[in-house]
Protein backbone atom coordinates (compact mmCIF):
# COMPACT_ATOMS: atom_id res chain seq x y z
CA UNK A 1 0.00 0.00 0.00
CA UNK A 2 2.66 2.63 1.09
CA UNK A 3 5.01 1.36 -2.12
CA UNK A 4 2.03 2.20 -3.90
CA UNK A 5 1.73 5.19 -2.80
CA UNK A 6 5.15 6.27 -3.37
CA UNK A 7 5.05 4.94 -7.31
CA UNK A 8 2.45 7.05 -7.64
CA UNK A 9 4.10 10.27 -6.52
CA UNK A 10 7.43 9.16 -8.61
CA UNK A 11 5.10 8.89 -11.41
CA UNK A 12 3.76 12.14 -11.33
CA UNK A 13 6.87 13.78 -10.39
CA UNK A 14 7.65 11.74 -13.94
CA UNK A 15 4.57 13.50 -15.64
CA UNK A 16 5.00 16.63 -14.62
CA UNK A 17 9.28 16.78 -15.69
CA UNK A 18 8.08 16.02 -19.08
CA UNK A 19 4.70 18.10 -19.17
CA UNK A 20 5.82 21.45 -17.97
CA UNK A 21 9.30 21.59 -20.02
CA UNK A 22 6.66 21.05 -22.75
CA UNK A 23 4.24 23.54 -21.87
CA UNK A 24 7.19 26.08 -21.70
CA UNK A 25 8.50 25.00 -25.66
CA UNK A 26 5.03 25.54 -26.57
CA UNK A 27 4.81 29.21 -25.35
CA UNK A 28 8.17 29.60 -26.75
CA UNK A 29 7.48 27.94 -30.02
CA UNK A 30 4.83 30.08 -30.61
CA UNK A 31 7.16 32.81 -29.71
CA UNK A 32 9.42 31.28 -32.25
CA UNK A 33 7.08 31.15 -34.79
CA UNK A 34 5.91 34.81 -34.84
CA UNK A 35 9.81 35.81 -35.35
CA UNK A 36 10.96 33.38 -37.71
CA UNK A 37 7.49 33.97 -39.89
CA UNK A 38 8.19 37.90 -39.45
CA UNK A 39 11.61 37.67 -40.23
CA UNK A 40 10.83 35.38 -43.79
CA UNK A 41 8.56 38.43 -44.65
CA UNK A 42 11.17 40.88 -43.81
CA UNK A 43 9.46 41.87 -40.64
CA UNK A 44 11.17 41.82 -37.12
CA UNK A 45 8.15 40.39 -35.52
CA UNK A 46 6.75 40.76 -31.79
CA UNK A 47 9.70 42.70 -29.96
CA UNK A 48 7.74 44.87 -27.22
CA UNK A 49 7.13 42.44 -24.22
CA UNK A 50 10.55 42.37 -22.68
CA UNK A 51 13.72 42.41 -24.16
CA UNK A 52 13.74 41.62 -27.58
CA UNK A 53 9.72 40.44 -26.99
CA UNK A 54 11.08 37.26 -24.97
CA UNK A 55 8.06 37.81 -22.63
CA UNK A 56 5.92 37.92 -25.11
CA UNK A 57 4.56 34.17 -24.30
CA UNK A 58 3.86 34.94 -21.39
CA UNK A 59 1.94 38.29 -21.94
CA UNK A 60 -0.54 35.93 -24.36
CA UNK A 61 -0.76 33.17 -21.83
CA UNK A 62 -1.76 35.98 -19.48
CA UNK A 63 -4.02 37.24 -21.44
CA UNK A 64 -5.54 33.76 -22.42
CA UNK A 65 -6.23 32.92 -18.76
CA UNK A 66 -7.95 35.77 -18.07
CA UNK A 67 -10.45 35.52 -20.48
CA UNK A 68 -13.97 35.23 -20.79
CA UNK A 69 -15.30 31.71 -22.32
CA UNK A 70 -18.05 32.39 -24.25
CA UNK A 71 -20.53 29.18 -24.92
CA UNK A 72 -22.79 30.33 -27.90
CA UNK A 73 -27.04 29.78 -27.09
CA UNK A 74 -26.52 27.18 -29.81
CA UNK A 75 -24.26 25.43 -29.28
CA UNK A 76 -24.39 22.27 -27.17
CA UNK A 77 -22.40 23.42 -24.18
CA UNK A 78 -21.33 20.08 -22.83
CA UNK A 79 -19.69 19.01 -25.87
CA UNK A 80 -18.15 22.25 -26.51
CA UNK A 81 -16.58 22.51 -23.24
CA UNK A 82 -15.18 18.45 -23.36
CA UNK A 83 -14.29 19.19 -27.04
CA UNK A 84 -10.74 20.85 -25.90
CA UNK A 85 -10.22 18.55 -23.60
CA UNK A 86 -10.27 15.78 -25.64
CA UNK A 87 -7.86 17.78 -27.99
CA UNK A 88 -5.47 17.91 -25.21
CA UNK A 89 -5.48 14.83 -23.49
CA UNK A 90 -4.06 12.93 -26.24
CA UNK A 91 -1.51 15.59 -27.76
CA UNK A 92 -0.40 15.20 -23.65
CA UNK A 93 -0.91 11.37 -23.23
CA UNK A 94 1.55 10.16 -26.79
CA UNK A 95 4.48 11.63 -24.50
CA UNK A 96 4.58 8.73 -22.19
CA UNK A 97 6.43 6.41 -24.34
CA UNK A 98 8.48 9.02 -26.60
CA UNK A 99 11.94 7.74 -25.12
CA UNK A 100 14.23 11.49 -24.78
CA UNK A 101 17.27 8.63 -23.84
CA UNK A 102 18.71 5.57 -24.21
CA UNK A 103 16.25 4.18 -20.93
CA UNK A 104 14.33 7.51 -20.56
CA UNK A 105 11.15 7.71 -20.77
CA UNK A 106 7.92 8.17 -18.82
CA UNK A 107 6.94 3.72 -20.00
CA UNK A 108 8.85 1.11 -22.09
CA UNK A 109 5.90 -0.47 -23.69
CA UNK A 110 6.28 -2.72 -26.50
CA UNK A 111 3.80 -1.41 -28.71
CA UNK A 112 5.40 2.26 -28.76
CA UNK A 113 4.74 2.84 -32.32
CA UNK A 114 1.28 2.04 -32.26
CA UNK A 115 0.51 3.69 -28.94
CA UNK A 116 1.50 6.97 -30.57
CA UNK A 117 -0.07 6.84 -33.93
CA UNK A 118 -3.75 6.04 -31.90
CA UNK A 119 -2.84 8.51 -30.06
CA UNK A 120 -1.89 10.99 -32.48
CA UNK A 121 -5.08 9.72 -34.33
CA UNK A 122 -7.27 10.47 -31.70
CA UNK A 123 -6.59 13.96 -31.47
CA UNK A 124 -9.13 14.83 -34.39
CA UNK A 125 -12.16 13.54 -32.15
CA UNK A 126 -11.97 16.53 -30.38
CA UNK A 127 -11.82 18.90 -33.53
CA UNK A 128 -14.43 16.90 -34.63
CA UNK A 129 -16.94 17.48 -31.46
CA UNK A 130 -15.67 20.84 -31.19
CA UNK A 131 -17.05 21.74 -34.78
CA UNK A 132 -20.35 19.93 -34.53
CA UNK A 133 -20.87 21.28 -30.85
CA UNK A 134 -20.10 24.61 -31.96
CA UNK A 135 -23.30 24.55 -34.39
CA UNK A 136 -21.83 27.42 -36.85
CA UNK A 137 -21.25 26.29 -40.50
CA UNK A 138 -17.71 27.86 -40.27
CA UNK A 139 -17.03 25.21 -37.93
CA UNK A 140 -18.70 22.75 -39.18
CA UNK A 141 -16.78 22.62 -42.24
CA UNK A 142 -14.08 23.48 -40.66
CA UNK A 143 -14.66 19.98 -38.95
CA UNK A 144 -15.53 17.75 -41.87
CA UNK A 145 -12.29 19.11 -43.66
CA UNK A 146 -10.87 18.08 -40.20
CA UNK A 147 -12.44 14.12 -40.60
CA UNK A 148 -11.55 13.97 -44.58
CA UNK A 149 -7.95 14.87 -44.28
CA UNK A 150 -7.16 12.43 -41.27
CA UNK A 151 -8.61 9.74 -43.27
CA UNK A 152 -6.61 10.78 -46.76
CA UNK A 153 -3.35 11.13 -44.59
CA UNK A 154 -3.75 8.79 -41.63
CA UNK A 155 -3.21 5.84 -44.43
CA UNK A 156 -0.29 6.96 -45.78
CA UNK A 157 1.60 7.69 -42.53
CA UNK A 158 0.52 4.45 -41.51
CA UNK A 159 2.83 3.23 -44.27
CA UNK A 160 4.99 5.58 -43.34
CA UNK A 161 5.40 3.90 -39.87
CA UNK A 162 5.14 -0.03 -41.40
CA UNK A 163 8.48 0.62 -43.25
CA UNK A 164 10.19 1.43 -40.32
CA UNK A 165 8.73 -1.46 -37.99
CA UNK A 166 9.92 -4.10 -41.51
CA UNK A 167 13.48 -2.73 -40.79
CA UNK A 168 13.20 -2.23 -37.26
CA UNK A 169 11.74 -5.86 -37.00
CA UNK A 170 10.59 -3.99 -33.94
CA UNK A 171 7.26 -1.59 -32.47
CA UNK A 172 9.28 -0.57 -29.42
CA UNK A 173 10.36 2.83 -29.71
CA UNK A 174 13.81 2.55 -28.20
CA UNK A 175 14.49 -0.92 -30.24
CA UNK A 176 13.83 0.94 -33.26
CA UNK A 177 16.40 3.60 -32.40
CA UNK A 178 18.83 1.08 -31.25
CA UNK A 179 18.35 -0.78 -34.96
CA UNK A 180 19.80 2.32 -36.37
CA UNK A 181 23.82 2.55 -34.25
CA UNK A 182 26.54 3.55 -35.78
CA UNK A 183 26.75 6.53 -37.30
CA UNK A 184 24.69 9.49 -39.58
CA UNK A 185 24.74 6.73 -42.48
CA UNK A 186 22.79 4.26 -40.40
CA UNK A 187 19.77 5.91 -39.87
CA UNK A 188 16.77 5.07 -41.62
CA UNK A 189 16.07 8.67 -42.81
CA UNK A 190 18.42 7.38 -46.00
CA UNK A 191 17.25 4.01 -46.88
CA UNK A 192 13.80 4.92 -45.89
CA UNK A 193 13.81 8.62 -47.49
CA UNK A 194 10.41 8.28 -49.56
CA UNK A 195 8.83 7.03 -46.78
CA UNK A 196 10.30 9.97 -44.62
CA UNK A 197 9.09 12.57 -47.16
CA UNK A 198 6.07 11.19 -46.85
CA UNK A 199 5.47 10.89 -43.03
CA UNK A 200 6.69 14.74 -42.88
CA UNK A 201 4.04 15.66 -45.64
CA UNK A 202 1.44 13.62 -43.63
CA UNK A 203 2.96 14.80 -40.20
CA UNK A 204 1.90 18.54 -41.39
CA UNK A 205 -1.32 16.84 -41.83
CA UNK A 206 -2.28 15.44 -39.01
CA UNK A 207 -1.15 18.45 -37.02
CA UNK A 208 -3.30 20.84 -39.33
CA UNK A 209 -0.35 23.28 -39.97
CA UNK A 210 -0.32 25.30 -43.36
CA UNK A 211 -0.39 24.52 -46.14
CA UNK A 212 -2.71 21.53 -44.59
CA UNK A 213 -4.59 23.37 -42.60
CA UNK A 214 -7.63 23.72 -44.16
CA UNK A 215 -9.57 23.00 -41.02
CA UNK A 216 -8.81 26.46 -39.90
CA UNK A 217 -8.30 28.14 -43.09
CA UNK A 218 -8.50 31.19 -41.49
CA UNK A 219 -9.27 33.16 -44.69
CA UNK A 220 -11.38 31.16 -46.08
CA UNK A 221 -13.56 30.05 -43.19
CA UNK A 222 -12.29 32.50 -40.56
CA UNK A 223 -11.18 30.14 -38.02
CA UNK A 224 -12.30 26.47 -38.76
CA UNK A 225 -12.93 24.37 -35.95
CA UNK A 226 -12.82 27.14 -33.31
CA UNK A 227 -14.54 30.41 -34.26
CA UNK A 228 -16.45 30.29 -31.42
CA UNK A 229 -13.92 29.08 -28.84
CA UNK A 230 -12.06 32.07 -26.41
CA UNK A 231 -9.94 31.85 -23.69
CA UNK A 232 -8.94 29.09 -22.31
CA UNK A 233 -10.91 26.75 -24.55
CA UNK A 234 -8.88 28.12 -27.22
CA UNK A 235 -5.47 27.89 -25.13
CA UNK A 236 -6.32 24.52 -25.16
CA UNK A 237 -6.47 23.87 -28.74
CA UNK A 238 -3.80 26.10 -29.58
CA UNK A 239 -1.74 24.22 -27.29
CA UNK A 240 -2.75 21.00 -28.46
CA UNK A 241 -1.89 22.18 -31.80
CA UNK A 242 2.09 23.13 -30.93
CA UNK A 243 2.25 20.04 -29.10
CA UNK A 244 1.25 17.77 -31.70
CA UNK A 245 3.89 19.60 -33.83
CA UNK A 246 6.47 18.65 -31.08
CA UNK A 247 5.28 15.38 -30.84
CA UNK A 248 5.35 14.63 -34.61
CA UNK A 249 9.16 16.14 -34.83
CA UNK A 250 9.98 13.75 -31.58
CA UNK A 251 8.54 10.77 -33.79
CA UNK A 252 10.24 11.91 -36.99
CA UNK A 253 13.55 12.36 -35.20
CA UNK A 254 13.01 9.12 -33.22
CA UNK A 255 12.06 7.14 -36.80
CA UNK A 256 14.07 8.56 -39.02
CA UNK A 257 17.16 10.41 -37.63
CA UNK A 258 17.88 7.63 -34.67
CA UNK A 259 16.54 9.77 -31.66
CA UNK A 260 19.45 10.70 -29.09
CA UNK A 261 22.40 8.18 -31.27
CA UNK A 262 24.53 10.73 -32.33
CA UNK A 263 25.47 11.32 -35.94
CA UNK A 264 28.90 10.81 -35.50
CA UNK A 265 29.05 7.63 -33.74
CA UNK A 266 31.72 4.94 -35.31
CA UNK A 267 33.72 7.78 -36.95
CA UNK A 268 37.10 7.68 -35.17
CA UNK A 269 37.64 11.60 -34.89
CA UNK A 270 34.87 12.83 -34.77
CA UNK A 271 33.53 10.20 -32.36
CA UNK A 272 35.31 11.23 -29.51
CA UNK A 273 35.06 15.01 -29.59
CA UNK A 274 31.09 14.34 -29.05
CA UNK A 275 31.46 11.75 -26.82
CA UNK A 276 30.34 14.24 -24.28
CA UNK A 277 27.23 15.16 -25.82
CA UNK A 278 24.74 13.92 -24.04
CA UNK A 279 21.92 11.88 -26.06
CA UNK A 280 18.88 14.22 -25.20
CA UNK A 281 21.03 16.68 -26.46
CA UNK A 282 21.11 15.21 -30.00
CA UNK A 283 17.52 14.14 -29.65
CA UNK A 284 16.50 17.95 -28.79
CA UNK A 285 18.56 19.11 -31.79
CA UNK A 286 16.59 16.93 -34.34
CA UNK A 287 13.38 18.32 -32.79
CA UNK A 288 13.94 21.46 -33.10
CA UNK A 289 15.49 21.52 -36.75
CA UNK A 290 12.16 19.75 -37.29
CA UNK A 291 9.93 22.30 -35.75
CA UNK A 292 11.89 24.91 -37.85
CA UNK A 293 11.24 23.15 -41.01
CA UNK A 294 7.16 23.24 -39.62
CA UNK A 295 7.59 27.59 -39.31
CA UNK A 296 9.51 27.25 -42.58
CA UNK A 297 6.76 25.31 -44.27
CA UNK A 298 4.46 28.08 -43.23
CA UNK A 299 6.08 30.96 -44.06
CA UNK A 300 6.74 29.93 -47.71
CA UNK A 301 3.68 27.41 -49.16
CA UNK A 302 0.39 28.58 -49.77
CA UNK A 303 -2.49 26.56 -48.55
CA UNK A 304 -3.83 23.54 -50.62
CA UNK A 305 -7.08 23.40 -52.06
CA UNK A 306 -9.39 20.64 -50.80
CA UNK A 307 -9.23 18.47 -53.88
CA UNK A 308 -5.90 18.64 -54.30
CA UNK A 309 -5.20 17.60 -50.43
CA UNK A 310 -7.23 14.53 -50.99
CA UNK A 311 -5.36 13.93 -54.66
CA UNK A 312 -1.76 14.31 -52.68
CA UNK A 313 -3.14 12.22 -50.22
CA UNK A 314 -4.81 8.97 -52.03
CA UNK A 315 -3.07 9.32 -55.21
CA UNK A 316 0.57 10.00 -54.40
CA UNK A 317 1.58 9.69 -51.00
CA UNK A 318 -0.20 6.20 -50.85
CA UNK A 319 1.22 4.76 -54.48
CA UNK A 320 4.88 5.76 -52.93
CA UNK A 321 4.40 4.50 -49.68
CA UNK A 322 3.55 1.07 -50.42
CA UNK A 323 5.90 0.88 -53.65
CA UNK A 324 8.62 1.85 -50.88
CA UNK A 325 7.54 -1.06 -48.20
CA UNK A 326 7.88 -3.28 -50.92
CA UNK A 327 11.33 -2.33 -51.54
CA UNK A 328 12.05 -2.54 -48.09
CA UNK A 329 10.48 -5.80 -48.01
CA UNK A 330 12.77 -7.38 -50.03
CA UNK A 331 15.76 -5.22 -48.70
CA UNK A 332 15.28 -7.10 -45.37
CA UNK A 333 14.93 -10.19 -46.87
CA UNK A 334 18.06 -10.20 -48.69
CA UNK A 335 19.89 -8.03 -45.98
CA UNK A 336 20.85 -5.34 -47.59
CA UNK A 337 23.39 -2.75 -47.05
CA UNK A 338 24.53 -1.26 -43.69
CA UNK A 339 20.64 -0.75 -42.78
CA UNK A 340 19.06 -4.52 -42.92
CA UNK A 341 21.57 -6.70 -41.90
CA UNK A 342 21.42 -6.95 -38.28
CA UNK B 1 10.18 16.54 -76.89
CA UNK B 2 6.98 15.91 -75.01
CA UNK B 3 7.70 12.83 -73.52
CA UNK B 4 10.77 14.49 -72.41
CA UNK B 5 9.03 17.59 -71.01
CA UNK B 6 7.02 15.16 -69.06
CA UNK B 7 9.83 13.06 -67.48
CA UNK B 8 11.17 16.12 -66.26
CA UNK B 9 8.04 17.35 -64.83
CA UNK B 10 7.97 13.39 -63.09
CA UNK B 11 11.21 14.09 -61.86
CA UNK B 12 11.09 17.65 -60.62
CA UNK B 13 7.50 16.41 -58.81
CA UNK B 14 9.38 13.34 -56.74
CA UNK B 15 12.11 15.59 -56.16
CA UNK B 16 10.04 17.97 -54.46
CA UNK B 17 12.19 20.98 -56.79
CA UNK B 18 9.74 23.71 -56.58
CA UNK B 19 9.09 23.47 -53.03
CA UNK B 20 12.82 23.47 -52.41
CA UNK B 21 12.67 26.79 -54.92
CA UNK B 22 10.22 28.33 -52.64
CA UNK B 23 11.88 27.12 -49.15
CA UNK B 24 14.97 29.00 -50.43
CA UNK B 25 13.79 32.14 -51.23
CA UNK B 26 11.77 32.56 -47.54
CA UNK B 27 15.12 31.25 -46.30
CA UNK B 28 17.22 34.25 -48.50
CA UNK B 29 14.19 36.63 -46.77
CA UNK B 30 14.84 35.24 -43.29
CA UNK B 31 18.21 37.36 -43.35
CA UNK B 32 17.30 39.95 -46.10
CA UNK B 33 17.23 43.60 -44.19
CA UNK B 34 13.97 44.31 -42.46
CA UNK B 35 11.66 46.82 -43.27
CA UNK B 36 9.97 47.07 -40.13
CA UNK B 37 9.29 50.85 -39.10
CA UNK B 38 9.41 50.96 -34.98
CA UNK B 39 6.61 53.09 -35.08
CA UNK B 40 6.15 55.71 -31.41
CA UNK B 41 10.12 55.81 -32.21
CA UNK B 42 10.35 56.40 -35.74
CA UNK B 43 8.36 57.33 -38.38
CA UNK B 44 7.94 56.93 -42.24
CA UNK B 45 9.02 59.98 -43.81
CA UNK B 46 6.45 62.45 -44.72
CA UNK B 47 5.97 64.93 -47.30
CA UNK B 48 5.37 68.59 -47.19
CA UNK B 49 2.36 68.48 -48.83
CA UNK B 50 0.70 66.02 -46.36
CA UNK B 51 -2.61 66.99 -45.48
CA UNK B 52 -3.23 66.69 -41.28
CA UNK B 53 -4.66 69.18 -38.81
CA UNK B 54 -6.37 72.15 -40.07
CA UNK B 55 -5.15 75.51 -38.46
CA UNK B 56 -5.63 79.12 -39.19
CA UNK B 57 -2.50 81.72 -39.57
CA UNK B 58 -1.83 85.27 -39.13
CA UNK B 59 -0.01 88.07 -40.84
CA UNK B 60 3.73 88.59 -38.94
CA UNK B 61 1.94 91.91 -37.43
CA UNK B 62 -0.47 89.62 -35.34
CA UNK B 63 -3.61 90.25 -37.79
CA UNK B 64 -5.31 87.11 -38.35
CA UNK B 65 -5.60 86.15 -42.25
CA UNK B 66 -9.26 85.38 -42.61
CA UNK B 67 -11.23 88.16 -43.91
CA UNK B 68 -14.81 85.54 -43.83
CA UNK B 69 -15.18 85.74 -47.82
CA UNK B 70 -16.66 81.72 -46.98
CA UNK B 71 -15.00 80.49 -49.97
CA UNK B 72 -13.86 77.36 -47.80
CA UNK B 73 -16.79 76.70 -46.21
CA UNK B 74 -18.40 76.89 -49.70
CA UNK B 75 -15.72 74.05 -51.44
CA UNK B 76 -15.86 71.72 -48.73
CA UNK B 77 -17.20 69.20 -49.86
CA UNK B 78 -18.24 67.41 -46.34
CA UNK B 79 -19.66 70.54 -45.23
CA UNK B 80 -17.01 70.82 -42.28
CA UNK B 81 -16.58 74.71 -42.06
CA UNK B 82 -19.07 77.06 -40.67
CA UNK B 83 -18.35 80.51 -40.70
CA UNK B 84 -20.54 83.39 -39.21
CA UNK B 85 -18.99 86.71 -39.92
CA UNK B 86 -19.68 90.41 -38.83
CA UNK B 87 -17.62 93.55 -39.82
CA UNK B 88 -15.13 94.73 -36.84
CA UNK B 89 -14.71 98.02 -34.63
CA UNK B 90 -12.70 99.10 -36.97
CA UNK B 91 -14.53 98.63 -39.83
CA UNK B 92 -12.70 95.45 -41.76
CA UNK B 93 -14.90 92.14 -42.24
CA UNK B 94 -13.73 89.49 -40.06
CA UNK B 95 -15.37 85.59 -38.51
CA UNK B 96 -16.97 85.40 -35.22
CA UNK B 97 -17.16 82.20 -35.78
CA UNK B 98 -15.46 79.75 -37.78
CA UNK B 99 -15.33 76.19 -36.67
CA UNK B 100 -14.12 72.77 -38.31
CA UNK B 101 -15.72 69.57 -37.76
CA UNK B 102 -13.18 67.10 -37.79
CA UNK B 103 -15.19 64.32 -38.05
CA UNK B 104 -17.16 65.11 -41.35
CA UNK B 105 -13.95 66.61 -42.93
CA UNK B 106 -11.88 64.48 -45.19
CA UNK B 107 -9.05 65.82 -45.72
CA UNK B 108 -9.19 67.17 -49.21
CA UNK B 109 -7.59 70.46 -48.65
CA UNK B 110 -9.64 72.28 -50.95
CA UNK B 111 -10.20 74.78 -47.89
CA UNK B 112 -7.07 75.33 -48.42
CA UNK B 113 -6.67 75.61 -52.17
CA UNK B 114 -10.04 78.09 -52.02
CA UNK B 115 -8.43 80.96 -49.65
CA UNK B 116 -7.28 84.06 -51.38
CA UNK B 117 -5.60 84.96 -48.40
CA UNK B 118 -3.55 81.50 -46.87
CA UNK B 119 -5.84 81.37 -44.18
CA UNK B 120 -6.67 78.13 -43.62
CA UNK B 121 -3.89 75.56 -44.28
CA UNK B 122 -3.78 72.13 -43.39
CA UNK B 123 -0.36 71.66 -41.23
CA UNK B 124 1.72 68.31 -41.12
CA UNK B 125 0.60 66.99 -38.04
CA UNK B 126 -0.71 63.44 -38.43
CA UNK B 127 -1.21 62.48 -35.10
CA UNK B 128 -3.52 64.07 -32.48
CA UNK B 129 -7.05 62.40 -31.15
CA UNK B 130 -9.86 63.94 -28.95
CA UNK B 131 -10.83 62.87 -25.51
CA UNK B 132 -14.33 64.18 -24.58
CA UNK B 133 -17.19 64.56 -26.98
CA UNK B 134 -16.89 67.81 -28.93
CA UNK B 135 -13.72 68.22 -28.69
CA UNK B 136 -13.57 67.18 -32.39
CA UNK B 137 -14.72 70.72 -33.28
CA UNK B 138 -12.33 73.05 -33.65
CA UNK B 139 -13.22 76.28 -32.69
CA UNK B 140 -11.38 79.36 -34.13
CA UNK B 141 -9.43 80.12 -31.39
CA UNK B 142 -7.57 76.11 -31.45
CA UNK B 143 -7.24 76.76 -35.03
CA UNK B 144 -5.26 79.90 -34.30
CA UNK B 145 -3.39 78.52 -31.52
CA UNK B 146 -2.23 76.09 -33.44
CA UNK B 147 -1.27 77.86 -36.80
CA UNK B 148 0.30 80.52 -33.99
CA UNK B 149 2.06 77.59 -32.58
CA UNK B 150 3.37 75.90 -35.65
CA UNK B 151 3.81 78.83 -37.97
CA UNK B 152 7.42 78.13 -38.58
CA UNK B 153 6.58 74.64 -39.90
CA UNK B 154 3.58 75.89 -42.13
CA UNK B 155 5.94 78.85 -43.38
CA UNK B 156 8.79 76.55 -44.26
CA UNK B 157 6.34 74.01 -45.63
CA UNK B 158 4.75 76.37 -47.99
CA UNK B 159 7.73 77.64 -49.32
CA UNK B 160 9.04 74.26 -50.08
CA UNK B 161 5.94 73.64 -52.09
CA UNK B 162 6.05 76.74 -53.60
CA UNK B 163 7.82 76.30 -57.22
CA UNK B 164 5.43 73.41 -57.59
CA UNK B 165 2.45 74.83 -57.21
Amino acid sequence: MHNDFVLLIWIMIKILVITLPLLFAVAYLTFIERKGIGYMQTRIGPNRVGPLGFLQPIADVIKLITKEIIVPTASNRYLFILAPIITIAPALAAWAVIPFNEGLALTQINAGVLYLFSMTSLGVYGILIAGWATNSKYALLGSLRAAAQTISYEIAMGFAFVGVLLAAGSINLQEIVLHQQGGIWHWYGLPLLPLFICYWISGIAETNRAPFDLAEGESEIVAGFHVEYSGVSFALFFLAEYMNMILISAIASLLFLGGWLSPFQNIAFLDKVFVWVPGIVWFFIKMVSFLGLFIWSRATFPRYRYDQLMRLGWKVLIPVTLFWIAVVAVAVQFKWGPWFNT
Amino acid sequence: MNLLRKIVQLIKTFTLWELFKGLSITGRYFFEKKVTIQFPEEETPRSVRFRGLHALRRYPNGEERCIACKLCEAVCPSLAITIEAEPREDGSRRTTLYEIDLFKCIYCGFCEESCPVDAIVETNIPHYHFENRGEQILTKQKLLAIGDRYEKEIAKARAEDAPYR
